[in-house]
């Protein structure tokens, strides 16, 4: 399977989470990916869009959020872009610790490390904050 | 159709919720939130959540199921899960929230466990 890309530009709305969602369900279906899988990247993407619309974004709707999927018979990547100020990965709390664990956020980042291979952010030149995260098709 | 659904009732002094569909960020979240909220203001304190239809729940959904939990216990009541999915179940493990809810398999169980 060659590569396949998909883009979308989208508003600094809730609604915006459900889109990309339907999106991913949609390559994931294309990429034959085992229903765990599929699972999996649901949520990581949901938890991704919705902390690029609510934390980066702040729902500022003349902001908008790029999810890109590129998808080939070796993986899928998931690419999440913000116009945001960015945040310190440092200064996450934990939310698996006992001081946190009856906090009411903060368990977005988990589900995305839990059930992707690998997750990593950056700035982009431009401006924003970029999450990057890898499911193997195994 | 509403993304999550919400049926009442008692069973002595415990209100049971039946619920089915989605807890996630925005409506679902809202319709729990709304739902707590109001057995609060009629003084019912005991809840029991019958998660078996849902099938879906994201961080928001978790967040809003610990806001009931400890706005709940501030007014001197219980909330406890009942036959959790194995899904929710896992994502309850995950976060290590397994550890702070009371989880039922059995309604019996879980109704004998407020006397």
């Amino acid at each position: 399977m060659t590569e396949e890309t998909t883009e979308l530009v989208l508003p600094s709305r809730i609604e915006s989470i459900a889109q990309a969602a339907d999106e991913a369900a949609k390559v994931v279906r294309r990429a034959g990916l085992s229903s765990d899988a599929a699972f999996g990247v649901d949520m990581a993407v949901r938890e991704a869009v919705t902390n690029a619309v609510l934390h980066g974004n702040r729902q500022d709707e003349t902001k908008t959020v790029e999810v890109e999927f590129r998808s080939s018979s070796r993986q899928l990547v998931i690419i999440v872009r913000d116009q945001g100020a960015g945040f310190d990965l440092d200064e996450i709390a934990d939310p698996t610790d006992a001081q946190n664990l009856l906090k009411t956020s903060g368990r977005g980042i988990l589900f995305m490390r839990t059930f992707m291979d690998e997750v990593e952010w950056s700035q982009h030149p431009e401006g924003g904050t970029v999450v990057r995260m890898t499911k193997k098709n195994n | 159709m509403a993304e999550l659904n919400i049926k009442e009732r008692q069973a002595g002094d415990v209100v049971i919720l039946d619920m089915g569909g989605r807890i996630t960020i925005g409506e679902g979240s809202v319709t729990l939130r709304t739902a707590i909220r109001r057995l609060l203001e009629e003084g019912k304190k005991r809840i029991l959540l019958n998660l078996a239809g849902v099938g879906y729940i994201d961080s928001s959904g978790i967040g809003e199921l610990v806001s009931s939990y400890t706005a709940i216990g501030k007014e001197g009541g219980q909330l406890k899960l009942l036959n959790l999915t194995q899904k929710l179940q896992d994502l309850l493990a995950i976060t290590k929230l397994l550890t702070v809810f009371d989880v039922y398999e059995s309604e019996t169980e879980a109704l004998n466990s407020y006397k």
